[in-house]
């Protein structure tokens, strides 16, 4: 990507002094966005006694993190590593699927002409400014009638769909895969499928990365839809299970897991925060093609 | 990926594809559908299908007697004298009109803090800042929701400091400020991510430029830096504006704490999940999902034209 090669050569070219007073002001940003996520940490730590009894910022008498990740996991019969082993499926599929299909359909809008092209340009444009949340009701009283409800396919199917890594896919596909490339492979007699899986997908490979990350925090996040979907807690991806585990603990036979929830909790963000630390140049490659015209 | 020195967006202009048009008229034929029907077929199934459900739905009534009737636009006259909607949609128009200006002018700083280069250790904020953005939203909410708490959140250790119970986060007068916050906690990093992302592309012999003729920090801000995030900050409004109308997590799962703080119609989306769900009353929820989604596309609509048009100036 170019943009970071120009971000160097910018800085590089003015160089102003470091401000003590303006990293002080950002440092309370910080703050505010970390003190959260370190309170979830110490809290998660805790018994369920130190809970109420030491204060919220600051370790609790006993450093009980391992015995509650025992416990988070072994609960009702391991529940918890069964819904982890939901949202896998979920991503796996559903944002494995939506890359796949948002790839190959940006592909096509990008290198090929045909009929009804236009068409197609404006339905998904249109689906890019309806959200889904307005959509998951229907889509529910729909898959009702179908008798897709409380399966696996209920949440899997809304979730192949990402009209914005098709844009993604389709800006990036404009420059990265060279007409005249495709052109040869025509010549040599090669198919259209087997060039886009020998060649395209390669040149493809940054832009696919990045709609992957996107379509997986989307479906590892995703509450709303598998909560009107599901109602089996077998079928139960992690966020929908935590939220379930907390109002348990509030209702009037209440058996408190407080515990539970937290170090569910931050159990749940472990994964997704490491593959965005690991993986944060495609982040912002991403979000640059998607608000930089061409 | 190269970037040109033009930055307007090219999702605020719906006319102008985002593509360079070929100068060289390539074949037409059927063969781009191989490539294209596979997604535009699901889409079918989950985009357009539940849509022309949902419209459906909204012109019958279920009745006691004679089962589903066609009742025309009844649910709809019904709910626009339904006080149960008008009060859940001036909730989140209330919630629209603060939390999103505030949430855009912190992640509007934060970014030209990073970008100015005047900043130690710039990369550590900017990924500490966007870090939230990776917490799934039932993960940030029940986090908040105990840190709101009176029983073991910072709320209660702040009251016990203070003598008195005067931080009340979850009572009926604060509710929808700590609402805003945990929103704001969650997207502010990505709105910066986004804005930043944009600052970086502009090419430096502007600033050369700028430097020569002497023009300082906040002049640069004012003359290339804020024209140059005009797309983004379209981009960012919209999808503010389509979060904000469409609020349902945050306050549906703070509500088993405040049951009666939090009521069933607090904000359209989560009466028509109620109006599905516990009323069984289908074919007015997705009269409500039809009118909501309708409101939304218009907004977003009118703030793209409005962005564009500034654009052309």
């Amino acid at each position: 990507m170019s943009s970071r090669k120009r971000e160097n050569s910018v800085r590089g070219a003015r160089n102003p002094r470091k401000s003590i007073a303006l990293t002080v002001l950002m440092a309370f940003f910080v703050l505010y966005t970390l003190v959260p996520l370190f309170w979830l940490f110490v809290n998660a730590s805790k018994t369920q006694p130190d809970l109420f009894s030491s204060f919220g910022l600051w370790f609790g008498d006993d450093f009980a993190l391992f015995s509650n990740i025992h416990q988070t996991l072994t609960y009702n019969d391991g529940i918890y590593l069964r819904w982890l082993g939901n949202t896998l499926l979920y991503v796996v599929i559903g944002a494995g699927g939506a890359t796949l299909l948002a790839t190959m359909a940006g592909y096509g809008m990008a290198k090929f002409r045909f009929p009804g092209r236009r068409g197609v340009f404006s339905v998904v444009l249109g689906a890019v400014a309806v959200p889904g949340t307005a959509l998951a009701v229907p889509t529910f009283l729909m898959f009702s009638r179908l008798g897709l409800t409380n399966t696996p396919w209920a949440v899997i199917i809304p979730s192949l769909i990402s009209p914005f890594g098709l844009y993604l896919i389709w800006v990036f596909a404009v420059e990265a895969v060279p007409t005249e490339l495709l052109e040869a492979a025509r010549m040599d007699g090669a198919s259209e499928f087997r060039t886009f899986f020998t060649i395209s997908i390669r040149l493809l490979a940054p832009g696919i990365v990045t709609v992957l990350l996107l379509t997986t925090v989307a479906t590892w996040n995703n509450y709303f839809l598998p909560l009107i979907m599901l109602s089996d807690p077998n079928w139960y991806p992690l966020t929908v299970g935590l939220n379930q585990w907390n109002s348990q603990s509030l209702g009037a036979a209440a058996q408190p897991i407080y515990n539970l929830v937290l170090t569910g909790s931050l159990l749940a963000i472990i994964p997704i925060v490491i593959a965005f630390l690991v993986l944060q140049r495609y982040w912002q490659s991403g979000l640059t093609a998607g608000s930089v015209k061409q | 990926m190269t970037t040109t020195s033009t930055v307007p967006d090219a999702r605020a202009n719906p006319e102008v594809p985002p593509v360079k048009l070929e100068v060289r008229r390539q074949r037409r034929n059927w063969q781009g559908w191989a490539f294209v029907a596979p997604f535009m077929a699901v889409f079918a199934l989950v985009f357009i299908a539940p849509l022309a459900f949902a419209i459906y739905l909204s012109l019958y009534r279920r009745q006691m007697i004679g089962g589903n009737t066609f009742v025309g636009l009844e649910n709809y006259s019904q709910l626009l004298s339904d006080a149960s909607f008008w009060s859940g949609l001036s909730r989140v128009l209330l919630f629209l009109v603060i939390q999103v200006p505030i949430m855009l002018i912190l992640a509007l700083a934060a970014a030209f803090a990073i970008d100015s280069a005047r900043l130690h250790a710039a990369s550590f904020f900017r990924l500490m800042i966007f870090l939230p953005y990776a917490v799934p939203a039932v993960v940030a909410v029940l986090m908040w929701g105990f840190i709101y708490g009176d029983e073991f959140g910072l709320a209660a250790n702040l009251n016990d400091f203070l003598g008195s119970k005067v931080v009340t986060p979850l009572s009926q007068k604060w509710i929808l400020a700590s609402i805003g916050n945990i929103v704001t906690w969650e997207f502010v990093g990505y709105n910066m991510l986004l804005f930043y992302s944009t600052l970086t592309t502009i090419p430096g012999d502007l600033f050369e430029a700028a430097e020569l003729d002497g023009a300082g920090a906040f002049r640069v801000i004012r003359s290339i830096k804020l024209p140059a995030l005009r797309g983004s900050l379209v981009i960012a409004t919209i999808f503010s504006i389509i979060g904000s109308f469409q609020l349902f997590n945050e306050p549906n799962i703070l509500r088993p704490l405040i049951k009666n703080v939090i009521t069933s119609d607090y904000t359209p989306n989560m009466y028509a999940y109620n109006l599905a769900f516990a009323g069984q009353q289908h074919n007015y929820s997705a009269t409500v999902a039809i009118v909501m989604g309708v409101i939304t596309a218009v907004i977003a609509y009118v703030v793209q034209l409005r962005g564009s048009r500034m654009e052309e100036r």
